[in-house]
């Protein structure tokens, strides 16, 4: 079968002046194209809606990635899965990251998927969405008339639905440093490790200073409307040591609190009940490492 | 749809090491365009990104050609399972023994089956030895994870991999056609 090609338009500005230009012009009427390996996946299966798009792949300033003085990263909106696996360095300090990107599809979607297109596209069940989101991302939006910064958080704001005004691009994505000694932990269960979406995802991270910890995120992915931040669980997190995190009656509370927070529901890939149940042994998996972490390492 | 429909577009890139001039709707699947050209080595398996059937090289770089839109292609060097033997060195011909190590290995170890997946897996294996001389098998599996066989388990196509390290190492040229007289 082949999708309807001749239906579509996609052309491929130049610059990123060009591109912003043409979103001005005609709101509403451009979309942007990145890696495509969303939108030829509707296109093949005649469900691509928008007929016209901007292909990025030639602006040269929505690429490249960039470790800044104070140890923030900054990487261009096409960064691929690939790219994010070929810096050592930024998988070093930021590893949910590195492993979402790794279990992202397989090498050839790692190749064209970019990070941009994975945020714009406001799937709830993306991958390096929530690793971005736990490190508490910030993203630079542009249009002709200028660029202004987005916490994350603040993004996505329902079931594929985004901040995204129709004259704007995602450019960079900002990731801060680490404000103490930080553990990390990413888990995402689908039906394979490779090329399956996720049933549920955690990207979590904890950091310690003094043995406590002093700033958490949760960021799960699939249960719920758009990928989301247990914010009451992570202000619980703030302040316990290794002892606090060990007690059985502790844990037990914090496992049962997540309920609240995440609302799954039945779809093609999972059930509400299923859904549930391993989000809260990802949260379990999540403070076991965190005690040993706080034990060892972070205690320091 | 806003105004008419787009023209076609003519897409310049190099195939198989030879410049091409492509030609199609910008948003066409390099997938078709490249089967229109008459190289049909590349498959359609699942057309959604999932099985790997149509991988190619894109500047080197394993894609799933199903899901790169023409328009992506211009200045880029593309290779399908049709260029792996000069990849490797071998002359192109009709003569079955000129094939890239990895197809002679794939051909030698029973790594085919039905056919559909194997020239995705070829040339996602030819990539993985150009960056790996000596993968480990999860290595293997790793970078084959992408390349959906449904015929059959996937120890011979390992296997094959395996073996076509092996014999890349050793410089060896069984995959070469032999000499006359031999």
């Amino acid at each position: 079968m082949r999708g309807n090609a001749p239906q579509y338009r996609l052309e491929t500005p130049r610059t990123l002046a060009d591109a912003l230009a043409k979103l001005r012009a005609e709101p509403g009427r451009w979309r942007a194209f990145a890696g495509g390996t969303d939108l030829m996946v509707l296109l093949e299966a005649g469900q691509l809606k928008h007929a016209d798009y901007l292909s990025l792949h030639r602006i040269d300033e929505l690429k490249g990635l960039v470790r800044e003085p104070s140890g923030a990263w900054v990487l261009g909106a096409l960064t691929t899965y690939a790219e994010v696996l070929e810096h050592p360095e930024l998988a070093r300090t930021f590893p949910n990251l590195a492993a979402a990107a790794r279990e992202t599809g397989a090498w050839a979607i790692q190749n064209r998927g970019t990070l941009g297109g994975n945020l714009a596209n406001a799937s709830p069940a993306a991958d390096s969405v929530p690793a971005l989101l736990a490190y508490d991302a910030e993203l630079e939006l542009r249009s002709a008339s200028g660029a202004r910064w987005v916490p994350h958080a603040q993004f996505h704001t329902g079931y594929k639905t985004t901040v995204l005004k129709p004259d704007e691009l995602i450019a960079r994505i900002r990731l801060p440093a680490a404000g103490g000694n930080r553990f990390h932990f990413f888990r995402k269960v689908g039906t394979r490790r490779f090329q399956s979406i996720s049933k549920v995802c955690l990207a979590a991270r904890a950091d310690l200073r003094g043995g406590r910890v002093i700033d958490a995120r949760l960021a799960w992915g699939a249960v719920g409307p758009v990928t989301l931040r247990s914010a009451h669980l992570e202000r619980s997190l703030a302040g316990l040591s290794a002892a606090d995190l060990g007690d059985a009656k502790r844990r037990s509370a914090l496992l049962s609190a997540l309920a609240a927070e995440i609302t799954p529901q039945s779809d093609v890939r999972s059930t509400r009940a299923y859904r549930l149940k391993v989000s809260e042994n990802l949260l379990g998996e999540f403070l076991d490492g965190l005690v040993a972490f706080a034990a060892g390492k972070g205690g320091a | 749809m806003s105004g008419a429909f787009p023209v076609k577009c003519t897409v310049k890139c190099t195939v198989n090491g030879a410049a091409q001039e492509l030609q199609g709707h910008p948003m066409e699947r390099l997938l078709d365009s490249l089967r229109d050209t008459g190289l049909t080595g590349t498959k359609e398996g699942c057309g959604e990104g999932e099985c790997g059937a149509c991988t190619i090289l894109m500047d080197g770089e394993p894609v799933n050609s199903c899901l790169v839109p023409l328009a992506q292609a211009e200045g880029a060097e593309l290779c399908t399972v049709e260029g792996l033997p000069a990849r490797a060195g071998r002359k192109v011909s009709e003569d079955r023994a000129a094939l890239h190590p990895v197809q002679a290995c794939f051909v030698s170890e029973g790594g085919a089956q039905c056919g559909i997946c194997t020239p995705g897996m070829l040339v996602a294996a030819t990539a993985l030895l150009e960056r790996n001389a000596e993968p480990t098998d999860a290595e293997v599996r790793e970078a084959l994870a992408g390349n959906l066989c449904r015929c059959t388990g996937y120890m011979k196509i390992v296997n094959s991999v395996m073996a076509a390290a092996r014999e890349m190492r050793a410089g060896g040229n069984r995959a070469a056609p032999p000499e006359a007289g031999r």
